[in-house]
């Protein structure tokens, strides 16, 4: 009874988020007519890939116990990026792909190496890496760049049908694919485990004799990946490259990932619980949108609020687990005896 | 066992840090099929000979042979991948991780590319089977006890390539039972051939557990000894470096018993400890402390001197038992609480925890004071300097002025601005932990006199000190303690070295 219990603690908050996002989305059905239907709920993914994708990668920082607030500011670079390559270059889409990908992971190694070499928080290393992004974007154009290459028109308004008449876009199966690769990742992989040792405790990670040091700048080189892969994605949206896209972003990135049960103190959590995440912040945005009446900045007074229950949750749910672990205050830090 | 090559050898070691010899020409050796302790107290070097082995630290001069080859490894790492591991006190493990994933992270077996949890977690429980330990590895490790805990960190080092297994004070977080379960472990891989060196500070496991002693005193090797050739008062006298009869009575502790004995008729307990004690930490002790009287802590490193300490002062909050002051039932959860309650307390380590290096030594002496009245109530500057200037005089600081900097003085004088510090609040119970570490001789003398001065003005003093000489000098009474329990309490006649050490070689 203990056992089967606490098998499942490990996954309560997401099942809580999980939980949330179906009373959510019973609420909406029941409140508005049309709310629930195939293409309703498909569209929360459509809408939301991007978020999904960046949400991915600060899944794998977070879990690490590190933060990346690069990620806005990196997919608005790889908007601008991307709409210049092709645009104003010419270059081939299957070309401009690959090359704003790697300037993203190279962005994020970067980071990743400063935050390793040198020891130095990643909090402020990411800060100054949103400045630079942000202030490449003006490099590359200050204006707003139209994207018409066919391609890139294909991709943002192609129609692929599921279940009937219902139907999906190519960014929702990239976000698929990446979600896929990332539960993958986190738990089948030597890097994955890593990741998560790093982020329980990281000076055991390097005494238990794991690639700490490599392991943390491929967190962020993936994060960066993931960063410029969604802007990629956000550009099938808007077709343009624009210097302003995406800010703020990082915030709903890391508010996804705490929804998700991912603890922002490292460690536990999971790519899974992001996807939950980014579900619940869709639905508050579509239910406001249903509600006809109220402003869409509620949908950041209700994340705000979310993200403020869900840290308190798992404040709770820590002590209790601490409660039950055996003493662990009886290793008072005795320090040297004397 | 001695007729075949030692395992480990370890040759002439010395290492030096800034000021300090750590080893001078350190000899240990380590066989295969055997548990070795080695024993020391505070200083004598026993984790820097263990942090060379382990590639902490790298040796002067001597050198490290495993299997008769020489070895230099520059990181623990290195020594782990030379079959040298080692399982320390604080689990070096990840709490939020699977049991199984502890064991094997880094080494997962693979299967298609990708991780085979199911053979892992097989191999796992197999694993803790072998050492009879039987739990749901799918689970988090922070479900478990430290002990069980423990056990995973053994589990962990515990494949084909271990040869030797460093146990670093792993009995300190366990209880009783816990430690009988360790002890059947580390018995039966000591059978299965693994060679295990035991480092604690527990005289009654080190007799329990090994099978061979190795004796290092202020970083000379005193000598290797059997377990069962060594009887206990032995072990302690050499351990402290003086044969039994060179003990000398301590002068005039009759004068003050007598004294004590006296005063005690008149005058009222100020402290009173009953049954006080934390788990993990110190095993209930009672106490009773008269105005006047100085009560030494005696016992060997680890018996739980400054643990006691660190309970009466709030430092760490006792789940059991009452404190008394002035037959007054106190609550005391916080040093803050300890200090309004009129306890003051000098803590061992000097330089960290109690001298504010770059402040003058005025405001050194203020500081408590200050903080026991409370923000609000400001002490006026012409008043500072007044009880700063009496201090300084009556404990004899030797400073040019009560504004230089507390980092000027010497090691003595900085443990007087402590005691001047905890004097300005006009404490009822002083507690000095180690007030003469670190000091030339003849500031301890001065210390000491000065404490004996303070118990003769009616202070109650609870004195620490590792230096039984020094104990016996300065109290009317002494506790004993040994394996983090008080186990007797001297008085009289019974206050000389020999008493104190028959009583920890005694047992329990």
């Amino acid at each position: 009874m203990k056992a089967r219990f606490s098998i499942n603690s490990r996954n309560l908050p997401t099942l809580f988020t999980l939980g949330l996002f179906v009373i959510m989305f019973a609420v909406g059905s029941l409140s508005f007519p049309g709310f629930l239907s195939p293409q309703n709920f498909l569209n929360l993914f459509i809408d939301n890939s991007y978020l999904l994708i960046l949400g991915v990668g600060m899944t794998f920082v977070i879990i690490s116990g590190g933060i990346d607030l690069s990620v806005g500011s990196v997919l608005a670079f790889s908007t601008m990026l991307s709409s210049s390559l092709l645009e104003k270059s010419h270059w081939d889409p299957l070309l401009v792909i690959p090359v704003v990908l790697l300037a993203g992971v190279a962005l994020g190694l970067f980071m990743g190496y400063i935050i390793q070499a040198f020891d130095l928080p990643p909090f402020i290393i990411t800060l100054a890496g949103l400045y630079l992004a942000r202030g490449l974007c003006y490099v590359v154009s200050i204006d707003t760049i139209g994207i018409s290459n066919q391609f890139w028109q294909d991709a943002a308004h192609a129609q692929w049908n599921v279940i009937g008449q219902n139907f999906i876009s190519p960014s929702v199966v990239i976000g698929a694919v990446v979600v896929i690769a990332g539960v993958f990742i986190s738990r089948s992989t030597k890097f994955g485990r890593t990741v998560y040792a790093i982020g329980g405790n990281e000076q055991s990670a390097i005494l238990m004799g794991l690639p700490v040091a490599r392991t943390k700048v491929m967190i962020y080189g993936l994060s960066g990946f993931c960063s410029a892969l969604a802007g990629i994605v956000f550009t099938f949206y808007t077709l343009s490259g624009y210097a302003l896209n995406g800010k703020g972003m990082e915030m709903d990135a890391i508010a996804t990932v705490v929804i998700g049960g991912t603890l922002l103190t490292g460690g536990v959590g999971g790519v899974f619980g992001t996807v939950f995440g980014v579900l619940v912040y869709g639905t508050i945005q579509i239910l406001i949108v249903f509600q006809g009446t109220l402003n869409s900045w509620w949908t950041r007074i209700a994340i705000g609020f979310l993200v403020f229950l869900f840290c308190l949750l798992q404040r709770v749910f820590e002590s209790r687990k601490v409660g039950k672990a055996k003493k662990p205050e009886a290793k008072v830090p005795a320090k040297s005896p004397s | 066992m001695s007729d075949k090559a030692p395992i480990v050898e370890m040759r002439k070691i010395s290492k030096t840090f800034p000021g300090v010899r750590a080893l001078s020409d350190v000899d240990f050796r380590l066989y295969m099929g055997e548990v070795h302790a080695i024993m020391g107290q505070n200083g004598a070097g026993k984790s820097t000979l263990v942090k060379v082995l382990t590639g902490v630290y790298k040796q002067d001069s001597g050198e490290v042979l495993l299997e008769g080859k020489p070895i230099k490894p520059d990181s623990p790492l290195a020594a782990q991948k030379l079959g040298i591991n080692t399982v320390y006190q604080e689990v070096n493990l990840c709490l939020n991780l699977s049991v199984a994933e502890n064991i094997f992270i880094g080494k997962e077996p693979m299967k298609l590319g990708r991780i085979d949890w199911k053979t892992m977690n097989r191999k796992a429980a197999e694993v803790l089977a072998r050492l009879n330990i039987t739990v749901d590895v799918t689970r988090t490790l922070s479900s478990y006890s430290i002990a069980v805990q423990q056990m995973v960190a053994i589990a962990r080092v515990l494949d084909s390539s271990a040869k030797v297994l460093i146990l670093d004070e792993p009995t300190s977080s366990l209880d009783d039972s816990e430690v009988e379960q360790l002890f059947k472990v580390i018995r039966k891989l000591r059978d299965e051939g693994l060679a295990i060196l035991f480092i604690t500070h527990f005289l009654d496991q080190t007799y329990q557990i090994s099978d061979r002693i190795t004796i290092l005193k202020n970083g000379d090797f005193v000598g290797e000894y059997k377990t069962d050739q060594l009887p206990r008062i032995e072990l302690i006298t050499k351990m402290l470096g003086k044969e039994l009869s060179e003990f000398s009575y301590s002068t005039n502790n009759e004068d003050k018993a007598k004294a004590s004995a006296k005063a005690r008729k008149d005058i009222s307990a100020v402290l009173q400890v009953k049954n006080l004690g934390l788990e993990g930490s110190i095993e209930p002790f009672d106490l009773d402390l008269y105005q006047g009287d100085v009560l030494g802590l005696a016992g060997l490193l680890g018996s739980g001197r400054t643990e006691t300490a660190r309970l009466l002062f709030g430092i760490d909050s006792a789940d059991q038992g009452d404190i008394f002051i002035k037959g007054k039932k106190s609550s005391i959860s916080s040093p803050r609480h300890a200090m309004m309650a009129g306890i003051g307390f000098c803590s061992e380590d000097r330089k960290n925890e109690g001298i504010f290096a770059e402040l003058s030594i005025r405001e050194n002496i203020i500081l408590a004071l200050q903080a026991r009245r409370g923000v609000l109530k400001y002490i006026s500057m012409k008043k500072q300097l007044e009880i700063a200037e009496d201090l300084i005089k009556s404990l004899g600081i030797k400073t040019p002025s009560a504004a230089s900097e507390a980092k000027q003085l010497s090691g003595g004088n900085q443990q007087k601005v402590m005691l001047a510090r905890w004097l300005a609040t006009n404490p009822i119970v002083l507690i000095l932990d180690e007030p003469t570490r670190g000091i030339d001789v003849g500031a301890k003398l001065e210390i000491m006199e000065q404490i004996l001065n303070l118990s003769r003005e009616g202070l109650g003093v609870i004195f620490i000190s590792s230096e039984f000489e020094e104990v016996l000098r300065c109290s009317t009474k002494i506790s004993v303690l040994k394996d983090k329990a008080m186990i007797a309490e001297l008085n009289g006649e019974e206050m000389t070295e020999s008493g104190i050490m028959r009583t920890i070689a005694g047992g329990r």
